[in-house]
């Protein structure tokens, strides 16, 4: 069947900002979809919150929005485009729930806005756990037996039945949130109420637990003429009990009979036909019980996901493309497979290599964060390695980690018994291969970890090369090229190879290469070579022959930015993606290297080249090796290919843009402070200490309160703010094991932080965005809500910022991007940091502004000028466009939801309009923060902050709103004439003010920490309110800035307006 | 373990760690991209006289268990993979791959560089070939003799060793838990099967809905088959040229139009034989469980697992027959029918056995052809 041809404009639907359980994945599947739906001719148009997605960029689509996903907005864009049909399956869960609301709110029969690629009662049978199972009785398929329940009492009830340990999911939530598993009664209490609470529907499914069950994903798509195909069979290494998302999964399946595998593609297919799945991509997950391969069907997503995205870059196959033409009319033979060009892409991908996916964790941002895995996924990022066989695979995924571990051998903390290897954690797989080293037998590991004997032996296998080849009395010198072939095939690093024989990696690198063992390319083909690739998308391995194929043409690599973490995410992938695009468009061929499945930069489509890869000085080193760039790119993913780029240039890689030199000046403090004097530029005081009573001493010359950090550490892990000696005392205990100095500041408390994106040719500094923090000094600036332009910032110190903006670009002989940040303290300008490379507010100053500064940095790398990029005034912007941090509060409860020195948000939105309330408030929805226009507000803040407190709580009470407090704030307020009521705190007994948030009977929480480390009921308000979805405050001039919001609001309703609409506004420069 | 070797026709040589049994043998060289399946593929008579190499790293995981296997014995001359699984993890599990094909007398080689000889053979063509485990593997000089002088697959009539030496009845049905439903009934039809090697799911899918199966011998006169007046006859997959088959193709002349015919894979390239087409030996042919092959009457694709190194000549004259089904990789000949004669057949293999179940409904329609005795349409 060809395209649809009754239908122009279509409206897709993303995901909004990166969470966990929802992560760049869907930018790939979003910029698939436009790119593929555009390319047929139609109208696209885009509504995202997320400003750092590539699928945001004005180019990727007719009319983009980036606006609050809420069903007010939506049916504002919608009366604004009047699309003929939505697609709602790209946008992950975020996008199918919009999707719902907007057809109970009655919006889509109002405008007249078709579905297309799934049905609504498609998603009502998938998401709906009860529905669902009865769905798969109906055709003889079984889910684990379990039930819907409304309360802890049912619960108690049903568990008799099913038995312990039993697993509680709560009903509509994203990512298994407040799911859990409970093993007593009293866990049962627990996890119950809490998914109870968090579900909007109020409901919670109990289920039989599967623990210890095999568990598998088939990823499939079909056309609307009934063509089905499995893309791809993926096997988890952890068995049932831990999300997916939290699992090392791999594929293809490895531990199944042919018999086995066609039974569940040919319940796939039965699914497929009852739940009504007509077009498009969807998975379905599997239970096998090990003993006798009894099979449950555990769930069902009619959408792309993020293992569709892993599948993609597993199999070469684009679920995403395919399933948004499919949706408007394509059959599976009408499309091409982009990889072969002779071939259909109704066929199923054959794989003659091994993947190997393992998640990335944060937990170390997270104090008091249960790090047991289960049915929560916890995880925030993940990476993908490709080898030809498993174990090469899992030894990639493991250094594309970039935790610290070159192998799987790397040591890790000691397990207090093999027994303990019941409990899933972070650790487990480190831990496995510890035992397996101390002569623990598979078997007994088997029995811990449930994980298949098959994935243990290989492991052992593993194990048996090093002990073989890498313990004992061995020198490098020993090792004949035949042994160094094997410990390649068995993914064993030259830095860890370095490590054991107390070698160094270039000397290993050395020896390897003059041996003749040298990595060698392999396509990914979809078809396992029976027809010829004709992209170039390729993994390393070391076997004869090469696929790489290099071509004389200039070329640039880029270096990607690895899996996403708290610190260093999308936006760095968005760089890379725009430096890619520039670069070809310069006419230079691109070649691409990175590690993280979810992203747009390992899309085949986005570099000619692309090498999916670990970021490691070695896999590298490999790639140029084989293709001799003219130039490497190392400033746009982040830090982590910055962490290589020394190694790089010193084993002779053409380095561009900012040198080597440059970066490492911004990182030695030393000699930046020197700079920084020598320009007459001011900085906080600081020092470095070598221990903790050289610590307390430079503590007490700079004065308290100071910010204290371990050096060499990213996204501030473990920075805090320490205002007396015993906590000095306890953070430098808990902290510092002294292998590297402690960095000590002066903590400008009360300060304004200011963020600046400019970029330098070496001759001129031209301003990208001048950002001013919302929050004050001393809440990191990632977690930081920001104002692009400033907006009580005076031009005096406006000024003085953009000059020593200017004279530090100059001085460093920057080229390209750089990142400043400043502090304003007592009328003074201070620098406290710059970042010789692209930040993490590029995509939104981008957005704001509609100047490509990635794109021009990349051009300036490659040897452009500002002059010849006609990019020499600091860009206008109309109006105001705010980036609020989002963060993962509700994923962790318990953990206190207060904003520090250390960052934790997972993602960013943004909200933008012609006045800064708006601007602000806009993105407070579209963080998820249902601001109120009216209602309770429940004020308890710290005494500094009272002062300030009572002039906005008058005008709270003046907007009509009802103010109640804890006794001090409430004491204070009715003294300066506020009428405020009271609430308990935890300690006066119920009703406190806890469950007045659970009961509804407060829309908005204004709540400032304590100074220092002291311990409050705050703690539990904050994350309680978090957990129940009420706005949540926990600053003065947050609060302030949604004070004015609401003002705003109450005069003018919000108004939407398309990037392209905008930057046509924007004066041409 | 010892030494294993691959020595090519045109001198490449692949080597390797030798499993299964010791020796040498001949064939010629093949590769199957099913991800799964091994079993069914080495006891899958039509690979009698071909080396196959697997494309998928991790080989022998499951093991062997005593369910899945598609004739009494390891047919294949030499097993090739890049990764024999150190050991074997599956519930059905009674054996692992190595003690298996030693026990059958196969020699294996592990450890091989699978992809560069797929892709070799991708651009050269199957080849003939020499597999050795053990000293032999040393002598290559030796092995690249013994692989030159190996007959060629072109002309050669494989049939006759694989087929039964005695005609018998199936009655083995398939175990329910690897099928969700059979929609059609024959209610004890009794079908003959030509035996050219044949695989005993497509048996088990026609005793599973409801067909009374005679197996016979390859060369098994058409009147001596009529006697048994059967509602249909089967002509089942085999190795070799089918242009080599003659009698075969003689027998099926004899028989259409008299009865409804069925056949599959060689049993699809004697049909169109005895139609009066042509065959062709393939470059490399399709082996692998994940071919689109388009039905032309329906539009639809299945999904369909192959194993085939020749190919019906495209167009062929058919004497009224028609192609039903075609490869869209390649656009070769996938399906035919003669409706007049009430003959249909596949080149592809709906049993799967390795393979998706797609095209299961061919078996239906065999059934309704042999229950209504009228012409075979979908």
């Amino acid at each position: 069947m060809p395209k649809r041809t009754d239908i122009q404009t279509i409206m897709i639907i993303g995901s909004g900002p990166i969470v966990i359980g929802q992560a760049c994945e869907f930018d790939y599947s979003g910029v698939q979809a436009c790119k593929a739906l555009r390319a047929q001719g139609y109208r696209v148009v885009l509504v995202n919150s997320n400003p750092a997605t590539i699928m945001t960029d004005p180019e990727f689509a007719d009319a983009t929005y980036v606006e609050p996903l809420t069903v007010e907005i939506c049916e504002q864009i919608i009366a604004a485009e009047r699309p003929d049909v939505l697609l709602p399956t790209v946008g992950g869960q975020t996008a199918l729930n919009l999707t719902i609301a907007l057809q109970q709110a009655g919006v889509l029969a109002r405008y007249q806005v078709e579905l297309i690629g799934v049905a609504l009662e498609s998603i009502h049978i998938a998401e709906d756990r009860r529905l669902f199972a009865d769905t798969m009785a109906e055709i003889g398929l079984k889910c684990p037996p379990g039930k819907v329940v409304s309360s802890v009492a049912e619960a108690l009830d049903f568990v008799q039945h099913i038995g312990y340990p039993a697993l509680i999911r709560p009903s509509f939530t994203l990512g298994g949130s407040g799911g859990g598993i409970a093993y007593t009664e009293a866990e049962l209490h627990e996890v119950v109420a809490r998914g109870l609470r968090l579900s909007p529907v109020g409901q919670v499914l109990l289920d039989k637990s599967l623990l210890g069950w095999k568990e598998y994903e088939l990823e499939l798509m079909r056309d609307a003429h009934g063509n089905f195909v499995v893309v791809c069979s993926i096997e988890n290494l952890d068995p049932m009990g831990v999300h997916t998302g939290d699992s090392i999964t791999v594929a293809p399946a490895q531990t199944l009979t042919d018999k086995e595998l066609q039974r569940l593609r040919d319940m796939s297919r039965l699914i497929f036909d009852r739940i009504g799945i007509t077009t498009g991509g969807a998975n379905v997950q599997f239970a096998i019980n090990p003993d006798d391969g009894e099979v449950f069907v555990i769930e069902m997503n009619p959408r792309v996901s993020r293992s569709s995205a892993l599948a993609s870059k597993a199999t070469g196959f684009p679920i995403a493309k395919i399933a948004a033409l499919v949706a408007v009319g394509f059959t599976l033979d009408e499309i091409p497979n982009d990889i072969t060009r002779v071939t259909p892409a109704s066929f199923e991908p054959s794989l003659d290599y091994v993947v190997v996916k393992i998640p990335r964790w944060d937990f170390r941002k997270f104090a008091g964060v249960d790090h047991i895995l289960g049915p929560q996924m916890k995880a925030v990022g993940e990476v993908m390695a490709i080898g030809r066989t498993f174990p090469e695979a899992l030894q990639k995924a493991v250094r594309a980690l970039d935790i610290g571990l070159s192998g799987l051998g790397s040591p890790v903390a000691p397990l207090e018994s093999p027994a303990a290897l019941r409990v899933p954690t972070a650790q487990r797989l480190f831990q496995v291969a510890a035992a397996l080293r101390d002569g623990v037998p598979p078997a007994e590991i088997i029995a811990s970890t449930r994980f298949d004997a098959w994935f243990v032996q290989q492991m052992q296998d593993t194990v048996t090369i090093h002990d073989r080849l890498l313990a004992g009395p061995r020198s490098l010198d020993s090792l004949t090229a035949e042994d160094f072939l094997t410990l390649k095939r068995y993914g064993y690093s030259d830095s860890y190879i370095a490590h054991q024989l107390d070698s160094d990696e270039m000397q290993v690198r050395r020896r390897r290469q003059a041996l003749g063992v040298t990595a060698s390319f392999f396509r990914v083909d979809t078809c396992a070579a029976e027809f010829e690739a004709q992209t170039p998308y390729l993994y390393s391995t070391y076997e004869p022959d090469d696929e790489a194929f290099p071509t004389t043409a200039p070329k640039i690599m880029i270096l990607g930015g690895g899996p996403n973490r708290i610190g260093q995410g999308i936006e760095f992938d968005y760089c890379c993606v725009h430096a890619c695009f520039a670069l070809k468009a310069l006419g230079y061929e691109t070649i691409m290297v990175n590690c993280n499945p979810e992203t747009v930069s390992t899309d085949y489509d986005t570099a000619d080249r692309l090498y999916f890869e670990p970021l490691t000085t070695e896999d590298v080193l490999n790639i140029i090796d084989r293709e001799q760039p003219i130039g490497v790119l190392v400033q746009f993913g982040g830090q982590t290919p910055l962490n290589i780029a020394r190694a790089l240039h010193e084993a002779g890689a053409p380095i561009l843009g900012t040198s080597v030199e440059t970066i490492d000046l911004a990182e030695d403090r030393q000699r930046f402070n020197a700079l920084m004097h020598r320009l007459n530029i001011t900085q906080p005081a600081g020092a470095t200490a070598m221990n903790r009573e050289e610590a307390i001493q430079r503590a007490h010359e700079i004065g308290y309160p100071i910010l204290i950090r371990p050096s060499y550490v990213l996204g501030g892990r473990g920075m805090a703010i320490v205002f007396d000696d015993d906590t000095l005392t306890a953070w430098l205990e808990r902290h510092i094991e002294w292998q590297h100095p402690v960095l000590i500041d002066k903590f400008l408390d009360d300060a304004f932080e200011v963020d600046v994106d400019a970029l330098c040719d070496g001759e001129r500094v031209v301003i990208g965005g001048i950002m001013q923090h919302i929050e004050e000094a001393g809440v990191h600036s990632g977690d930081s809500a920001c104002v692009l332009p400033p907006y009580k910032i005076s031009q005096y110190h406006l000024d003085i910022i953009r000059d020593y903006t200017q004279r530090i670009g100059l001085a460093m002989q920057v080229k390209g991007l750089f990142n400043i940040q400043f502090a304003l303290y007592r009328d003074e300008v201070y620098v406290l940091e710059v970042n010789p490379r692209a930040s993490r507010t590029v995509p939104f100053v981008s957005k704001a502004t509609g100047r490509p500064l990635a794109s021009y940095a990349a051009q300036i790398a490659a040897g452009k000028t500002l002059v010849e990029l006609n990019f020499l005034e600091s860009p206008a912007v109309d109006g105001f466009f705010v980036k609020e941090a989002v963060l993962p509060f509700q994923k962790f409860p318990g953990v206190d939801a207060r904003l520090g020195p250390e960052m934790r948000s997972t993602g960013e939105v943004m909200g933008h309009a012609s006045t800064f309330g708006h601007a602000f408030l806009k993105a407070q929805f579209a963080a998820g923060m249902s601001v109120p226009q009216s209602g309770t507000v429940c004020i308890s803040v710290n005494d500094m902050d009272k002062a300030t407190m009572t002039r906005i709580a008058r005008e709270f009470h003046e907007l009509g709103f009802h103010i109640v407090a804890t006794d001090g704030t409430a004491d204070w307020l009715n003294r300066n004439g506020v009428p405020a009521g009271r609430v308990h705190k935890l300690n006066q007994g119920s009703p406190h003010i806890v469950d007045e948030l659970r009961a509804g009977h407060i829309q908005l929480m204004i709540n400032t920490p304590l100074g220092g480390q002291a311990h409050d009921d705050g703690a539990l308000i904050r994350s309680m309110a978090y957990q129940v979805g009420v706005p949540l405050v926990t600053t003065m001039s947050a609060a302030a800035a949604t004070l004015q919001g609401i003002k705003m609001r109450r005069r003018k309703p919000f108004k939407v307006r398309s990037l392209q609409a905008h930057h046509g506004l924007l004066p041409e420069a | 373990m010892k030494q294993g070797a691959l020595v090519l026709e045109d001198g490449q040589v692949f080597s390797g760690m030798g499993f299964g049994v010791e020796g040498v043998q001949t064939g010629e060289l093949v590769f199957n991209t099913s991800m799964t399946g091994y079993q069914e593929i080495l006891t899958d008579p039509s690979y009698h006289k071909q080396i196959v190499t697997m494309t998928v790293p991790h080989v022998g995981n499951t093991g062997i268990n005593l369910e899945d296997v598609e004739s009494e014995k390891v047919w294949v001359s030499g097993f090739v993979v890049r990764a024999l699984s150190p050991i074997v993890s599956n519930w059905r599990n009674r054996g692992d791959l190595s003690g298996y094909l030693r026990e059958q007398g196969v020699i294996g080689v592990t450890g091989v560089s699978t992809r560069a000889l797929v892709r070799h053979i991708r651009s050269q063509g199957v080849m003939r070939a020499a597999i050795a485990h053990g000293e032999a593997a040393a002598d290559t000089a030796a092995l690249l003799e013994l692989a030159r002088r190996s007959p060629d697959m072109s002309g050669w009539n494989l049939v006759d060793d694989v087929t039964c030496a005695e005609p018998y009845h199936w009655t083995e049905a398939s175990d329910p838990q690897w099928y969700q439903e059979h929609p059609y009934h024959a209610d004890g039809a009794l079908v003959v099967a030509y035996d050219y090697g044949i695989k005993r799911n497509i048996l088990r899918m026609m005793t599973d809905r409801g067909l009374r199966v005679a197996v016979v011998p390859a060369h098994t006169p058409a009147a001596q088959v009529l006697a048994l007046n059967p509602a249909g006859v089967f002509l089942s997959n085999g190795p070799g040229d089918p242009a080599a088959v003659t009698y075969a193709i003689d027998n099926i002349q004899a028989l259409l139009g008299k009865v409804p015919v069925f056949g599959i894979c060689l049993g699809h390239q004697l049909l169109a034989l005895a139609l009066g087409g042509t065959t062709e030996k393939m470059r490399f042919g399709h082996r692998g469980g994940n071919q689109p092959v388009k039905n032309l009457l329906t539009g639809a694709v299945e999904i369909s697992a192959h194993n085939h190194g020749f190919a019906v000549t495209p167009d062929s004259p058919l004497r009224g027959g028609e192609v039903t089904h075609i490869n869209l990789n390649d656009h070769t000949i996938e399906g035919i029918r003669h409706q007049a004669l009430r003959a249909f057949s596949v080149q592809y293999h709906p049993e799967a056995a390795p393979g998706p179940h797609d095209s299961l409904y061919l078996f239906d329609e065999f059934v309704a052809a042999v229950k209504s005795g009228a012409t075979v349409s979908k």
